[in-house]
């Protein structure tokens, strides 16, 4: 079959070689000359430039159109109204640029295509001509920094006092939610403290015992696999003793490092993550309240992108980082002004983050008080109080063997 | 010296075939060699970018093409393998922005121009320029074996940001794959580094007699510049790359902080995958105008000559090419808007990319008149720089919005950035290689090219091109993220944006399958003419710079005889008082005639 094709090609491209001679040698019948673009063809050109413009402009038009329902639907939040506002500006800009130097661009080129009984103007340069084209372009881009600086600063400002911290916590290839509960203040975490248990690396005392006694069994299965009592078979290589001693020694040493920093830790950090709470199933906001979200990742970098509320913020390995935005619109008013009963909010990953980046994201839902606490009560959002203190936790033997 | 030698020995030594064609040092069969190399990058990456296309816009449908060309490990059943499916576009965007519009473009015309438009033998190093093209040979060669090795290109992304492109457990492409990447790089910044040394001195030191600073073509000013911002930048992206390559290697962790890969807990602490951005986009940012630079530069020369009319403010344009150059160091910084940066700080660069708006609508407007009142002569190479400047400008202006850090928020890294940059540095900067081609070709070859297949290819483009960016302005301002293997996640959540996505992304992909198949035009154009094209006269288009005066025929030396001495600027054309309507830099001015 590849050879086939292979075949076809090399004749076609043959054949059309073949045809070029034949055009080549009457060309040279004719005493045409390649270089000599002769008044017709050259005037085709030239009409072509305005065709060619009126398609462009057209197009344009066209998918405004027929595409305006698919753009995404006015802002979502407090700040997106300003956003959307900017891009109106912008836009204003924008078009009046697109349209009049495409159309001068266009035009010219159609107007000044030769022709044997003109000659150019000779016109080399004209200092007054040329400072008001610096000028210009300098002025109007000094109303886009203005106002582009004045809205970037309301958005990057400090949240308000009563502003409500949630921690989105990204891996590959998920997210999830974690409220900061009554005090609002999000518990510590650190990633040497991740397991089947604690997904999020929260710090409090129960799992910062659990964390330790597992990296213990982890080091003494190692031990007695190096030391040829764990219940396997093989014989043990040279490499994998190597590979299996190394990393008890680099478990002895996170260990070493968690056990550093317990001994820093009070009671009050133990007790802001007492009524922290996650949930994975959707991310629930509330009406009019403002959020200030944290944003963490366990992996690699991920982006949290919510296109309705016109917010995006990097989730990166290592880092904390910050945004604030208020939603103002509930996703039932959303269906409503959109007209679309399928409408939803989500929150998507952008960052390129492996092969199934494309299906990271959380369904974002947006509602009243009340209904956020009908949402929480149900057991079918699986939400997760974290726990804390030294109580008991059920281990799930099959996330901690991840591990 | 290299020059001197040449001119003792020029006319009269022969060449075997391995030092004229494959191990030459003179810099016209360098430029020629840069050129069909960065032919083949981009018939390869074009290639690449249909089959992620075919992806797109018939998300998870069977296509024959797709199992022709990746067979059953990349396609199962014709299906586009999702890791595949980044390495793709990891590769497409690595091989045009680096071989084919920087080595390819730079390494073409800058090697091919500079020395005979300065008036100079050759290059001030034959050898350095040889070893140039064999590095960039040799980059393109692992970067393409890359395609083959088991676990995948690499497919992170072309900005291969960290943690994702260090470690193996993070997606597979991260290793042997990366590994070349990486390797292929380095050694292309080598031959990059080696070429633009290269340039500089000869344009410093080796302008003929009369050759002023200020009496060099634009082509000259923008291929000078670009190889000073090259020599700037890519040393910081050497850094970031061995950076990365050691904590690849050796356990470093200057990009990596408290990471847990796979299901391995990582010890390194204390880096920042954010330094790695900012390495990046010290280069990253430069490297736009590496390649649209050159391309302005070629382009300046060929609206001028064909407009018969001198460029609208030589001056300006320089002016213009060095403001650019300086910006463009100074605001990297808004490619990480949204990384955490300091607002203040996102602020301040927020001010510097917008300021690079004025010398480019300077540039813009200098275009323009130029085209005003003129005797226009639409050659392909003339249709193309007008199609640059549209794309240059509907690029350009799509920047202000990305530029404004409180809009970027809301479309950063969504297919608005897609088309922007396509538009306004990947067409641009193709449409002026393409018009650099068709217009010294005859320099290149002492053929011409067919002419109406010129044209055709041309418009075919042109619409195609459109056909193909536009529509992604919409489908980014929708919200549709890049990179993603299909849009199905918008089924659940939107349905007019997802169908809006859907009929776009076919459209988009009809317009790239028959833009790409639209090549072979030009293709077929350029090797035919190689062989069997017409007999180029000395000065085909009537231009006034000193290139045109050498025989067709290449020469070592470039000049059989003296090197032709300097005493015009290279734009007067269609000046008041002279006979013809172009008037080469070597004729001296007529008593009384000012310069300009």
């Amino acid at each position: 079959m590849k050879l086939i094709v292979l075949v076809v090609i090399v004749l076609a491209v043959i054949a059309v070689a073949q045809l070029m001679r034949v055009y080549d040698l009457s060309a040279k019948l004719k005493g045409h000359k390649e270089e000599d673009i002769n008044l017709k063809t050259n005037n085709i050109n030239a009409g072509l430039m305005l065709v060619f413009l009126a398609v462009f402009f057209g197009s344009l038009f066209y998918m405004l159109f027929k595409y305006g329902n698919g753009m995404l639907p006015e802002a979502a939040s407090e700040h997106g109204e300003d956003v959307d506002w900017l891009f109106n500006m912008n836009w204003v800009i924008v078009f009046t640029v697109y349209f009049s130097t495409n159309a001068l661009l266009f035009i010219f080129a159609y107007k000044y295509a030769y022709h044997p009984d003109r000659k150019a103007y000779y016109f080399p340069h004209d200092n007054k001509l040329e400072l008001i084209w610096t000028v210009v372009p300098a002025v109007a881009l000094a109303f886009i920094i203005i106002f582009g600086l004045l809205t970037w600063n309301k958005i990057t400002g400090a949240p308000s006092d009563d502003a409500v911290v949630v921690e989105i916590y990204a891996k590959q290839f998920d997210f999830t939610a974690r409220y900061a509960g009554d005090d609002n203040k999000l518990g510590y975490a650190d990633y040497k403290l991740i397991n089947g248990t604690n997904p999020l690396g929260v710090v409090t005392e129960n799992n910062i015992a659990t964390r330790l006694d597992e990296i213990d069994q982890l080091i003494a299965d190692n031990q007695n696999t190096l030391n040829g009592l764990d219940s396997g078979t093989t014989i043990l290589s040279a490499a994998n003793a190597v590979k299996y001693q190394a990393e008890m020694e680099k478990m002895g040493r996170i260990k070493e490092r968690i056990v550093v920093m317990q001994e820093s830790l009070t009671e009050e950090v133990y007790e802001m993550s007492n009524d922290d709470y996650t949930a994975k199933s959707a991310l629930y906001l509330i009406k009019d309240q403002e959020y200030q979200f944290i944003f963490r990742s366990q992996d690699v970098i991920h982006s949290a992108y919510f296109p309705h509320f016109r917010a995006q913020m990097n989730c990166v390995p290592g880092m904390r980082t910050k945004l604030k935005f208020k939603p103002i619109f509930t996703t039932a008013e959303m269906k409503e002004k959109t007209g679309n009963p399928d409408f939803e909010y989500i929150l998507l990953c952008n960052k390129i983050c492996g092969a199934s980046h494309s299906q990271m994201n959380m369904p974002v839902i947006v509602g009243t008080a009340e209904e956020f606490e009908a949402w929480k009560a149900d057991p079918a959002n699986a939400v997760t109080q974290i726990v804390g203190g030294n109580e008991e936790v059920e281990e799930d033997p099959e996330a901690v063997a991840e591990l | 010296m290299a020059a001197e030698a040449a001119h003792d020995h020029g006319h009269h030594h022969k060449e075997s075939f391995i030092t004229k064609y494959i191990f030459s040092q003179d810099h016209k069969m360098i430029g020629k060699q840069f050129l069909v190399t960065a032919i083949v990058m981009a018939v390869v990456a074009v290639l690449l970018s249909v089959l992620f296309r075919i992806q797109l816009g018939w998300p998870g449908e069977s296509n024959s093409a797709l199992s022709f060309f990746l067979g059953d490990t990349w396609a199962p059943d014709g299906v586009l393998n999702r890791g595949m499916y980044l390495g793709l576009v990891t590769i497409h965007g690595t091989i045009m922005v680096f071989f084919v519009l920087t080595g390819g473009l730079s390494g073409t015309f800058s090697n091919l121009l500079i020395p005979l438009q300065v008036g100079a033998r050759d290059m001030a190093s034959g050898l350095l320029n040889m070893i140039s093209y064999w590095l960039f040979f040799l980059s393109s060669v692992l970067m393409l074996y890359s395609l083959f090795v088991e676990t995948g290109p690499a497919g992170g992304g072309w900005t291969i940001y960290p943690p994702l492109s260090i470690y193996e457990q993070a997606t597979p492409s991260s290793g042997l794959g990366m590994t070349l990447w990486l390797t292929s790089m380095t050694i292309f910044i080598a031959s990059s580094l080696l070429g633009s040394l290269n340039y500089i001195v000869t344009v410093l030191n080796l302008r003929t007699k009369g050759m002023k600073m200020t009496r060099m073509p634009l082509t000259i000013w923008a291929f000078f510049i670009t190889a000073v911002i090259g020599v700037l930048s890519f040393p910081v992206l050497v850094s970031a790359v061995v950076l990365m390559l050691m904590d690849r290697t050796m356990g470093t962790s200057f990009y990596v902080n408290d990471t847990i890969v796979g299901s391995e807990i990582l010890e390194q602490s204390g880096g920042s995958p954010i330094l790695f951005e900012h390495l990046f986009w010290f280069l990253g940012h430069p490297e736009v105008y590496i390649v649209l630079l050159p391309a302005l530069g070629l382009t300046s020369e060929i609206v001028s000559t064909n407009s018969r009319k001198p460029i609208f403010g030589y001056k300006a344009m320089i002016l213009s090419i060095l403001a650019i150059a300086f910006l463009s160091f100074i605001v990297w910084g808004h490619h990480m808007f949204i990384t955490g940066m300091n607002p203040f700080l996102g602020g301040v660069f927020v001010f510097t990319t917008l300021l690079i708006a004025i010398p480019s609508a300077v540039k813009v407007f200098n275009y323009l008149t130029t085209l005003w009142k003129g005797n226009i002569k639409y050659t392909p190479a003339m249709l193309f720089s007008v199609g640059l400047v549209s794309s240059f400008i509907t690029g350009g202006i799509t920047g202000v919005i990305l530029a404004d850090s409180a809009l970027d928020i809301a479309v950063h890294d969504t297919y608005f950035v897609v088309a922007h940059f396509h538009v306004v540095m990947g067409l641009s900067a193709i449409f002026g290689m393409f018009a650099g081609v068709y217009h010294w070709f005859p320099k290149m070859y002492g053929r011409m090219m067919n002419s109406k297949l010129g044209m055709v290819h041309f418009w075919i483009t042109l619409v195609t091109a459109y056909g193909v960016f536009f529509p992604m302005h919409f489908v980014g301002i929708g919200g549709a993220p890049r990179r993603y293997y299909d849009y199905s996640v918008y089924g659940t959540f939107d349905s007019n944006q997802y169908e809006m996505m859907l009929d776009l992304n076919q459209v988009i992909s009809i317009f790239a399958i028959i833009g790409a198949l639209a090549q072979v035009i030009f293709i077929f154009n350029f090797f035919y003419s190689i062989r069997r094209g017409q007999v180029a006269p000395q000065n085909p288009w009537k231009g006034n710079t000193l290139e045109w005066t050498t025989p067709v025929e290449h020469v070592h030396g470039n000049w059989p005889g003296e090197i032709p001495t300097v005493h015009r600027w290279p734009y007067d054309y269609s000046k008041p008082g002279l006979e013809d309507d172009y008037c080469p830099q070597t004729v001296p001015l007529m008593e009384g005639e000012e310069e300009h």
